[in-house]
């Protein structure tokens, strides 16, 4: 029922990465904040960045959605180059999801209406089929009844699963999570870390910014460490965990585990 | 039947104590009274929606990737909000309204492009959306920078970000002093006497050059702007209460 044309075909096949990240770098004013970034991230996969404070996890994944603009290097979605000073932005986000730390929704719009406002106006898809699509996306993170809640009104935990639900209303390829949870308390903290799973579980490719460990080990198909806007090492979680090579890694996993 | 039993007791009132309130009891001095009271009405209202948009539009253009574009609106405000609304009025009329070319009318006269009232609705509009402008602006900072990129990250354009999340949280935010800059503009529609636009304090002004009432009228008209204010006010907090969000702002008082 979309009333958009469908994405435009970058001559990407499902075989290739679906997002490929080679030698990115960002300054803001004299920092360099990512200095050389490369990484790919195949359909399907979950993915952990973890790192210390200020190591540049943030500003790596704003980047893949255009939120912050690259200053070298090339970044690809499905073969769209987001490095391009064409960018059909909307094209490059209805692909990519986003979910915020302070999850950033609409306090204005009800719970239901955060989740329909994107695909009806930006997307221009029909009403009802947009409705019945948020109502399932409700249910699914566990929120049927809340429907007409407005932000203020739900929880911490309540407002980051509708902050889900609206980015998974667009039918994104990829879910970008930075640090969903670290403004939460440790109880609605597993909520949360449950919907995601089961996101992952489901196929969804995701790309997420953790701190939390037990979490990463248990979801991430591949785990990144950055530190000082480099990736110093990188691997399958029971590698990447139990058996760090590089000294950094070590002192960050001894300090946090 | 009703009205002149009324009639009779303002003209008797005027009689034993000399409140000569010709505007009741007379019917000729009413009608122009209450036509002056419908032009104040009209000026406001039209003044109120055209300001609004003014303002609207200008803080939108504010935001503007274009520098020449946030300049001009910059120095809009700037002219508009430093100058005394007087000589704006002026400026239009007697400046802007000579050096503008005529126009024939239906019966082949040469007339102005833009009579009296026309100018002053331009005018005031002007003088309230500058401060409008600068009032939505105040808005749209207190809203937080994430809010954007949020809507931003789902694809919004600029003007979808600003129509659908920035403004109507704006709006909420700055409510207060848009409605101090709106009661502001209702009296300030008094000035359009200057040039002989038929509202109230000008039709006041017949009445009591020709009724000798000048004290009596003077009473009326205060008290005439005093209801007019409060009835914008008590729209203006109705509005407000229905923009309320629950658990947000003035709205989460719970
Ligand atoms: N818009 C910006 N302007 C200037 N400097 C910025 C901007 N965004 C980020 N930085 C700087 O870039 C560096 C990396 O920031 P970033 O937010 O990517 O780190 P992070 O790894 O996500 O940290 P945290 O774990 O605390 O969230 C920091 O030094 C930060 O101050
Ligand atoms: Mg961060």
């Amino acid at each position: 029922m979309a009333a958009l044309s469908p994405p435009e075909d970058f001559g990407w096949t499902p075989d290739q990465p679906l997002i490929r990240l080679v030698d990115v770098r960002k300054s803001f004013g004299a920092i360099e904040v990512l200095k050389g970034v490369s990484l790919d991230v195949a359909k399907g996969e979950a993915i952990c960045i973890i790192g210390p404070s200020g190591s540049g996890k943030s500003t790596l994944i704003r980047c893949i959605n255009a939120l912050v603009p690259i200053d070298s290097g090339t970044i690809r979605v499905e073969g769209q180059e987001v490095n391009d000073p064409d960018l059909d932005k909307l094209a490059l986000r209805r692909k990519v999801g986003m979910v915020f730390q302070q999850y950033n929704l609409f306090p204005h719009r009800t719970a239901l209406d955060n989740i329909m406002m994107a695909p009806l106006h930006v997307l221009k898809q029909d009403r009802r089929e947009v409705e019945a699509r948020a109502r399932a996306l409700m249910a699914k993170v566990r929120l049927a009844g809340k429907e007409k809640a407005y932000p203020g009104e739900l929880s911490g935990g309540q407002q980051q699963r509708v902050a889900i639900a609206r980015a998974l209303a667009m039918r994104p390829d990829v879910m970008l999570f930075d640090e969903v949870t670290a403004a939460l308390d440790p109880e609605t903290v597993k909520e949360v870390l449950l919907t995601i799973r089961e996101l992952a579980e489901e196929g969804m490719t995701c790309i997420l910014v953790t701190h939390e460990m037990g979490f990463a080990r248990e979801v991430a198909d591949h785990i990144y460490f950055t530190d000082a806007g480099v990736i110093v090492e990188h691997g399958p979680p029971a590698s990447f965990f139990d058996d760090p090579r590089d000294p950094r890694t070590q002192a960050f996993l001894g300090q946090i585990l | 039947m009703l009205m002149e039993t009324v009639a009779r007791w303002f003209l008797d009132l005027y009689e034993t104590t000399g409140i000569n309130l010709t505007i009741v009891y007379d019917a000729y001095d009413r009608q122009r009274f209450l036509s002056g009271l419908g032009m104040t009405i009209y000026l406001a209202v039209v003044c109120i929606l055209i300001s609004i948009a003014i303002g609207a539009v200008g803080a939108w253009a504010q935001g503007s990737p274009l520098r020449v574009v946030r300049g001009l609106v910059n120095g809009f405000v700037v002219i508009f909000r430093n100058t005394p609304p007087l000589v704006q009025i002026f400026f239009f009329y007697f400046g802007l309204g000579q050096i503008l070319p005529r126009i024939e009318d239906a019966d082949g006269m040469r007339v102005p492009i833009l009579t009296n009232v026309q100018w002053a609705i331009v005018s005031l509009s002007l003088f309230a959306g500058a401060f409008n402008v600068e009032i939505f602006r105040s808005g749209l900072e207190a809203v937080p920078r994430t809010t954007t990129e949020a809507a931003q990250a789902l694809g919004y354009t600029r003007l979808g970000v600003y129509r659908h999340v920035l403004l109507p949280l704006a709006l909420r935010i700055c409510l207060p002093a848009l409605n101090n800059n709106l009661v502001n503009l209702l009296k300030t529609t008094t000035l359009a006497y200057a040039i002989a636009v038929p509202e109230t304090l000008y039709v006041s002004k017949q009445i009591w050059t020709d009724s000798q009432n000048v004290p009596v009228m003077m009473i009326v008209l205060l008290i005439v702007y005093t209801l007019l204010v409060g009835i914008l006010v008590f729209i203006m907090h109705r509005w407000e209460k229905a923009l309320a969000i629950p658990g947000y702002g003035q709205g989460s008082g719970r």
